[in-house]
Order: C-alpha cells, then structure tokens, then sequence
C-alpha cells in the first residue's frame, strides 16, 4: 500500500503500524512527534496504530531555532 | 569566612522560577543559526544557559544527523517554539507535536503578524495563549513590548511574558526601556526580553531594567566569535542582575564630588 510520508508518497506492507514505518526510514521515535490524518498519534499508541493505504504522515522533530 | 566566599555568599541569588521548573542561570539561549553544530556546542557552554530553544520542523527522511546529537538533554532543559508560525491554529498544533515529541509541557509560543517584520500578532498570540494554557501548557510568550498586550497575555495564564528588545535578528537592543518599565511595573509573572539583542550591553540593559532574564540567539550564532560571544551574554546577564539587585544610585544632573571638598 501507499502512505504519503511527509509530502513523499511511500510503499509499505499491509498491517505496517506507524512505529514499524519510523523504523523503516530509521526515524528514531523518542525524538519525533506523528501526525496521521492530521490527528497526533501519541506516543504509546505507535506500536499498535495501523496504517491503511492512502493515510497521510506528518514527522516531526526539533531543529535549531530561538 | 573568607572575604571573599562572603562576596560570594552576598551576590547569592533566588532563583527563576518559571511555573513548576527553576534555573540558575536567567539566560536562555538558541540554537539555530551556528557556523556549526561544534561551535553551538562550545556557545551554549559557555553561555552558561540551563534552557536553550529549538524549532519543530519536518523530519527529512535522507539526514540521519540530529540536533538532539548535540544537546544533553540532562544538562540543558530543552524549550521548542512555535516559530514560523502565522496564525493561533498553527502555533497550537505545533506546540501539540512538540509536547508529543516527549521534551516537555514548556513551550516559547510565537505567532507572527508578517514575514517581513516578524514582528507578533498580538491577536493570534493572546488565541493560542487562552488555549494552550487550559491544555496545560507552561507558556512562555514572545509579544512585542506593548505594556496593555503583555498584561493580557498574563491574566489569560501565560507562565512568563517574554517582551522584544526589538525585531527577531535584528540586533537593536532595547528600544523602548519605557515600555519595558512598565510592563514590569506591574508583572506578576517573570519578564524576559526575548529577541533584537546585539551585544552583552543590551543584556545588561535589559536586567538592569528588573526583567527576570534574557533570550537571545543571533547575537551569539552570528557574532564572529560565537564562543567568546556566549561568554561575554553570560557575564553581561549576572552583571545586570547583580547591579539591579544592589539599587543603583539615582541620576543628577549636577556633579557631587567623590572625594573630600575641605581639610586641606
């Protein structure tokens, strides 16, 4: 299936959940805040939150900045 | 007591508290725009800052270089804000996802009026305050240095005021120290000039003034000697603060001689 990561669309499994896909474009999770579908998937739910075809992925994380 | 732990002891401090958290040190420093992330290293060192800033941004999925590499996160009590951001809903999702993001319920909330000033839009903030705070979040917001906008921000539940010196980048220092008085004159939650700072003098300027303490980033990251910079905003900070809490004497217009005028 196809998700939209970011902007890129991407190809994973059926059944990936979000954790599985951050570790896939080695995103390290303690660091990072995920939206899907514009609703934020807290953190304790990313090993269990499912993806389907076509959702859309927000990754954040922090950068330099004042 | 050696006279000097006794000068030691006197220039002891309370310290800032903002909400639940507390600091030493009343300088707080950013982390964007260093020549390199060594350099920003040995700057926030030096600059003796206990909260340095960061921004949320997308995550690019070809850099494996992060900036949390760089900052011990035991050592330096991390603040994300919400910059880049133009309207309350934006600046709310952001602090939502840097709350998520696991670092903590702080957030340095901004929301711009334009691009090319930078400057805050009093409306958007004061929005995201009233919000943010019934999520339970600790606010720290940048406004500019309107005494009427700051007392709003406060009583919607801003946990610290955080007036500009002058535009973001700018390097102006303070440029009304009028309306910085007055804000302080009647703040009941700390007051931190946030952005336009230039040079150490500015630092002192702003804690001579009774502000709880100092933001700032480009002064340091762009200076050409950013280490030595962060050194000289560090001792420019606790040099206005110590000279705040001694109690200046006022100013004359007439000379008064220092030394005896008889007795020759």
């Amino acid at each position: 299936m196809k998700v939209i990561l970011n902007g890129e669309p991407k190809e994973c499994p059926e059944g990936t959940t979000v954790e599985k896909l951050l570790e896939l474009y080695k995103i390290d999770k303690n660091r990072a805040a995920v939206e899907l579908n514009l609703q934020i998937v807290p953190r304790k739910e990313l090993s269990v939150c499912m993806l389907n075809d076509a959702d859309i992925l927000e990754v954040v994380t922090f950068v330099g900045g004042g | 007591m050696l006279v000097a732990d006794r000068i030691e002891k006197k220039a002891e401090d309370k310290k800032l508290k903002i909400g639940k958290y507390e600091f030493t040190s009343r300088l707080f420093v950013g982390t964007g725009k260093y020549p390199s992330m060594e350099v920003m290293v040995e700057a926030l060192e030096a600059s003796g800052a206990e909260v340095v800033t960061v921004a949320v941004r997308r995550v690019k999925i070809s850099e494996s270089e992060s900036l949390l590499d760089y900052i011990d996160a035991k050592k330096y009590k991390i603040l994300p804000n919400t910059a880049g951001c133009y309207s309350a809903d934006e600046a709310i999702r952001v602090a939502r996802l840097a709350r998520e993001a696991g670092m903590s319920d702080m957030i340095k909330l901004e929301v711009l009026g334009d691009e090319k000033t930078l400057l805050p839009d009093p409306i958007e903030t004061l929005k995201a305050t009233t919000v943010l705070v019934k999520e339970g979040f600790t606010v720290l917001v940048y406004t500019s240095d309107d005494p009427i906008i700051a007392k709003k921000l406060e009583d919607a539940g801003a946990t610290c005021v955080m007036p500009a010196g002058a535009p973001i980048g700018s390097g102006q220092g303070i440029l009304n120290k009028n309306n910085i008085r007055i804000i302080l004159e009647s703040a009941k939650v700390p007051i931190i000039v946030d952005a336009g700072v230039g040079t150490a003098s500015d630092v002192t300027i702003a804690m001579e003034l009774g502000c709880e303490g100092v933001l700032l980033n480009t002064g340091i990251a762009l200076a050409k000697d950013p280490v030595r910079m962060a050194r000289a905003m560090k001792l420019a900070c606790e040099s206005g603060r110590l000279a705040f809490l001694s109690g200046r004497i006022p100013k004359r217009l007439y000379a008064k001689a220092s030394s005896p005028e008889k007795d020759f």
